[in-house]
């Protein structure tokens, strides 16, 4: 299967990454080869068997309403590329 | 010009009463400081797995139930992709293809026809967090990253701003009556977003849908619709064709404006979440929560008819709440007279909440009390007009209606010699009055009784002094 520069590029926007033209050609063959590479499962005959979402047959793992101790501020905006005393702080995302 | 009719459906997210946040166990309170409320699993670290809050699963299925819906025996979770600054792990956990709860609807009740809305279905997602926009930046505060969400879905049953109001309404009180969201638009536990499109009456398939989003208020409900209904048809009566978009409500302009967002924002790519597994629920799971559900609105409102003998009026008003429900049965088990009992939390307990600002949960009156300062009344130991200063007496200081009346000496007089003797002290002063009413102006018969209330400060029984004016008039 083809990735083509139209779906790269469409990609990109999605993931909010700014890519170069000629990253575009080289993530388009990357991704193309990945989809080759995937559609190698297609050769098995599933005809019988159900889809499935999970290969782990549990169902309803659950945790009780009880609250746990969160994270101090400081390790919570510890890692934040940009910050104020408290808010994590971004490029304005609203015109 | 044509006939339109508007289709409406709406999209309500309402958060779950829980403690804790949906996969993790991060405290959902409202109002703490910022980014204090987040862990590694909230904030997407790699290499953390969320783990699903059985009370949120439980609320989720409890709602279902009240709103007549069927409980998947099995459904999942997926993980709807889009990056925003809100949402740390660039997917938002909801459900997609298997919801929880589908295929319901609730009745509600528009101009005295009753109407049965549609809810396609019910599934459960974490919140996204807050942005707050300041000069060149916006700020994050991620506390309400992962909060329990269920997101209620109408069928395009509606038909008019009005009804979706009535629906919006009736959604919040069967949330409230079932304990799994207070409903609080103001803080945001109740947020609305609606699909509007409009067609000629007559036609079958349906136009163009706009979704309009933050709605945050009944008041907005009404006004966003009505104003977008207005636009569509002003469009298409120009001549001009709508197009599929979503538009955001201004509360301050009172309009809703395009966002422009581009088709391809939309392109969610959903996919089961692997982080998760599946979820079942048997039929004795459903059955045990469906035990637990208490009256709903509308049984209890029928209820309310049939066994107090209340109008429909009362009854509706009344089961709103379903504390103030509640305190009208207390009320009325304590002796209280039904129709009496309605009549004053109608007027005067709900006048004196209204000025304080208070819920029927902090009402200094207690039921118990309202129906013995009934029981006074019903004795003849104060007459309807002093029962309303004692009861203000009650609300404001906490204390029974029979010791405020012995307190302020505000017994009813009954004593005829008593009030014969007013009544007389009062035509004696008057005498150009009583001239005038001999002669024919009979309507001053008011001002008399005016007075002998005035001398008794009120608690000469209204019924007495007026035939005993009757009497001594026809004397002189």
């Amino acid at each position: 299967m083809r990735i083509d520069r139209k779906q790269v590029e469409h990609i990109a926007k999605l993931s909010r990454l700014s890519i170069t033209e000629e990253e575009k050609d080289i993530f388009g063959t990357q991704l193309s080869n990945i989809l080759d590479y995937i559609e190698k499962l297609n050769e098995l005959d599933t005809r019988d068997v159900t889809p499935t979402s999970h290969v782990i047959e549990l169902t309803n793992v659950l945790r009780d309403d009880t609250p746990r101790t969160s994270l101090p501020l400081e390790d919570a905006l510890g890692n934040a590329p940009d910050r104020t005393e408290k808010f994590y702080r971004v490029p304005k995302i609203i015109e | 010009m044509k006939k339109y009719e508007a289709i409406i459906g709406l999209e309500v997210h309402a958060q779950m009463l829980t403690d804790t946040k949906i996969f993790c166990g991060c405290s959902t309170k409202f109002g703490s400081e910022p980014n204090t409320q987040t862990c590694p699993v909230c904030t997407g670290m790699p290499g953390v797995l969320p783990v699903l809050n059985r009370k949120a699963l439980e609320f989720a299925i409890r709602t279902g139930l009240a709103m007549n819906c069927k409980i998947a025996p099995y459904s999942r979770f997926a993980r709807k992709n889009y990056f925003y600054p809100d949402l740390p792990k660039g997917y938002q956990i909801s459900q997609y293809e298997l919801p929880i709860c589908e295929h319901g609807y609730i009745e509600i009740v528009v101009d005295g026809e009753k109407k049965r809305i549609g809810i396609t279905r019910i599934h459960m997602e974490e919140d996204a967090g807050k942005n707050i926009h300041e000069g060149d930046h916006s700020l994050v505060d991620l506390n309400r990253t992962g909060v329990p969400l269920m997101e209620i879905v109408s069928e395009p049953d509606i038909r008019s701003p009005k009804e979706a109001v009535e629906y919006m309404k009736k959604l919040r009180t069967i949330l409230r009556y079932i304990g799994v969201c207070d409903g609080n638009m103001e803080q945001g536990s109740l947020r609305c977003d609606a699909n509007v499109s409009v067609r000629p009456v007559g036609q079958e398939e349906f136009g163009t849908k706009v979704e309009v989003k933050n709605i945050n208020s009944f008041k907005f409900v009404e006004r966003a619709l009505d104003y977008e209904i207005k636009r569509q048809i002003k469009v298409l009566e120009e001549g001009g064709t709508l197009v599929q978009e979503t538009r955001l409500w201004d509360s301050g302009a009172g309009v809703t404006l395009s966002m422009r967002t581009k088709e391809e924002a939309h392109d969610y790519r959903y996919f089961p979440e692997p982080d998760l597994v599946p979820v079942t629920v048997d039929e004795k799971w459903t059955e045990d929560i469906r035990a637990t559900l208490p009256e709903l609105p509308d049984a209890k409102r029928e209820r309310f008819i049939s066994e107090y003998g209340l109008p429909e009026y009362d009854a509706d008003l009344l089961t709103s709440e379903r504390a103030l429900a509640d305190w009208y049965e207390e009320a009325v088990k304590s002796g209280g007279q039904p129709k009496a009992v309605s009549n004053w939390m109608m007027g005067e307990l709900m006048r004196l909440l209204n000025e304080a600002n208070a819920s029927i949960e902090d009402c200094p009156v207690k039921p118990a009390q309202l129906a013995g300062m009934l029981k006074l009344i019903d004795k003849g130991t104060i007459s309807g007009k002093i029962a309303k200063t004692v009861f203000e007496e009650m609300y404001k200081t906490g204390k029974d209606a029979e010791t405020i009346v012995n307190e302020k000496g505000l017994v009813q007089i009954t004593d005829e010699n008593a009030i014969l003797k007013t009544v007389d002290e009062v035509l004696a002063s008057n005498p150009k009055e009583v001239e005038r009413y001999k002669n024919g102006e009979e309507k001053l018969i008011g001002f008399f009784v005016g007075q002998v209330m005035k001398l008794t400060k009120g608690k000469a029984n209204p019924k007495a002094v007026n035939e005993l004016l009757r009497k001594r008039l026809k004397e002189q």
